[in-house]
């Protein structure tokens, strides 16, 4: 992990989707090579955080920075430009259906059309190897399970060449088997000094990956720092999550979230 | 404010946004016309699927008519003596109305509510947003290749369903009203002028950029997983059917506007 400037910032944003407050004040940095687990509970505000990186979402309030570039503002057609450098893994994989693995490992390659189609084949079937699929390059992603499919969507991700790798609960709903292959997939990429932000759930995942954890409710930051001191935690927010079993039945710290259709995370 | 006045203006502008939100996605389409990316591929598939694809409905769609109108005009005419006239009728009111219109609606109904549906299961599984993610404009890449698509094959398959619809009233006028050939085909073409060309060909390029503009919005604004989808579709049917008849009427009073 690099300790130079951060590679991404959040600074006091904010959102609303109608009514609903969705994040509230939440501020973050992400230094190149880490990987940064986001931690919460269902509706807590997670996956914004990721669509408001990659500029999906514009926030009401705040500043967001991109390798040092402020992108709050800008145009689609300039966020373009910064997307190039990201990646995102969707949580149902979100592969073209109307496009072949390979084609849809090798999409943002074709559409920059940099390189031969020699050339985005290789990259392509590289990538495949990488997470273990090489033999899927013809397959539709209807012929794939959601295992492959989250897989091959990290693949996606690595193809285009990105250096911010953005992960929605990689291992929802995999089984055991595939949950430990994606995680090795995003230990493996740590070497590759790749930054990685990966939202999660799953508390195993995040122990097994995260450099620092950050853990938010309801829209709010409650927590950032590294596995181990959230481990030794003692807010009783970050106990009930972390050990829900432990608390006492009439028990409630986090609030119930007042975001209902956010769509996960 | 009561909440009756309270609904009805939020009724009211829950439909302005719904306008607003429209004209943008026009515009930002139109716009994306005079710029790259091109994405020739898409725009030669979507050709195939909108044109070739839609060839049987359309010929099926003019044949009918042409025969129905064959036998309705007989019908009227014969009081008058004047049946050898079908095919001027024929000729006059598939150019100019039935052809463009009834092409329309039923391309509106295979194409439009394809390009709903298939934009809408994209967007409820997050691969409009992995179009952006991957810096890809999802307007210039669905939007534009579909707008290009409809604005050169509606108007062709249009040309094609007068074609066939003359040439079914021809079939009746032969099989059921013995009326010689070489009349049917004279009056016809006689009763057909520039004028009712023009009209007929401008009619389907109006009706081509709606269908493909009110799917692709549907498509985009779908919310709500599966059910969304469905609604999406409908929405583009409904919407698509009432402007292409209310831009028909419009047209026709434009043309007549200037003799």
């Amino acid at each position: 992990m690099n300790a130079g400037p951060p590679m991404i910032t959040l600074r006091s944003v904010g959102l609303m989707l109608g009514a609903r407050p969705i994040l509230k004040d939440v501020s973050l940095d992400v230094r190149p090579g880490e990987t940064k687990v986001i931690l919460g509970g269902s509706g807590s505000g997670k996956t914004t955080i990721l669509r408001l990186i990659l500029g999906l979402y514009r926030p009401d309030q705040g500043s967001i920075f991109v390798g040092g570039e402020e992108i709050t503002h800008l145009e689609e057609r300039d966020l373009a430009e910064i997307r190039q450098r990201m990646a995102m893994v969707f949580q149902n994989a979100a592969l073209f259906d109307s496009l072949t693995v390979r084609e849809n490992v090798g999409y943002r390659l074709w559409e920059q059309d940099l390189l031969s189609d020699e050339q985005i084949d290789l990259a392509a079937i590289e990538s495949l190897r990488f997470v273990g699929l090489e033999d899927t390059v013809d397959k539709m992603p209807a012929e794939l399970s959601g295992g492959m499919r989250k897989r091959v969507g990290i693949a996606r991700a690595l193809a285009s060449g990105a250096t911010t790798l953005l992960y929605d609960e990689p291992t929802a709903g995999l089984d055991p088997i595939n949950t430990c292959m994606v995680s090795r997939l995003i230990q493996r990429l740590k070497t590759k000094d790749v930054t990685q932000i990966v939202v999660t759930h799953d508390l195993d995942t995040a122990y097994r990956i995260a450099d620092r954890i950050v853990m938010i409710a309801s829209g709010c930051i409650l927590f950032d720092g590294t596995p181990d001191e959230l481990r030794r935690s003692d807010m009783p927010a970050i106990r009930e999550f972390l050990d829900p079993g432990s608390m006492p039945p009439d028990w409630r710290v986090i609030p119930k979230p007042d975001v209902v259709d956010e769509p996960a995370g | 404010m009561t909440t009756a006045a309270f609904d009805l203006r939020a009724k009211v502008l829950g439909y302005v946004f719904v306008v607003q939100d429209f004209t943008v996605l026009c515009a930002q389409t139109l716009a994306g016309l005079a710029r790259p990316p091109w994405y020739l591929r898409e725009i030669v598939f979507q050709l195939d699927r909108i044109g070739v694809g839609s060839l049987f409905i359309v010929i099926l769609t003019g044949l009918f008519t042409g025969m129905v109108l064959a036998l309705q005009g007989a019908v009227q005419l014969e009081p008058y003596g004047a049946t050898i006239y079908v095919s001027r009728l024929i000729g006059t009111s598939v150019v100019r109305e039935l052809g463009p219109v009834l092409a329309a609606l039923m391309i509106a109904g295979r194409v439009g509510t394809g390009i709903a549906s298939e934009i809408a299961s994209m967007t409820v599984t997050e691969q409009i947003d992995a179009l952006r993610a991957e810096g890809t404009d999802p307007i210039q890449k669905l939007a534009k290749t579909r707008l290009i698509a409809c604005l050169i094959m509606i108007p062709l398959l249009t040309v094609i369903a007068d074609g066939v619809a003359i040439l079914g009233g021809w079939l009746v006028a032969r099989l059921y009203l013995s009326i010689d050939s070489y009349f049917y085909w004279t009056w016809a073409f006689e009763a057909i002028h520039r004028r009712d060309i023009v009209l007929g060909l401008a009619k389907p390029v109006v009706f081509g950029f709606i269908i493909a503009m009110v799917g692709c919005y549907a498509g985009f604004q779908t919310k709500g997983g599966t059910v969304g989808v469905g609604l999406s579709t409908t929405q583009s049917m409904v919407s698509s059917s009432i402007l292409i008849l209310a831009s028909d009427f419009l047209l026709t009073k434009l043309f007549m506007a200037f003799p």
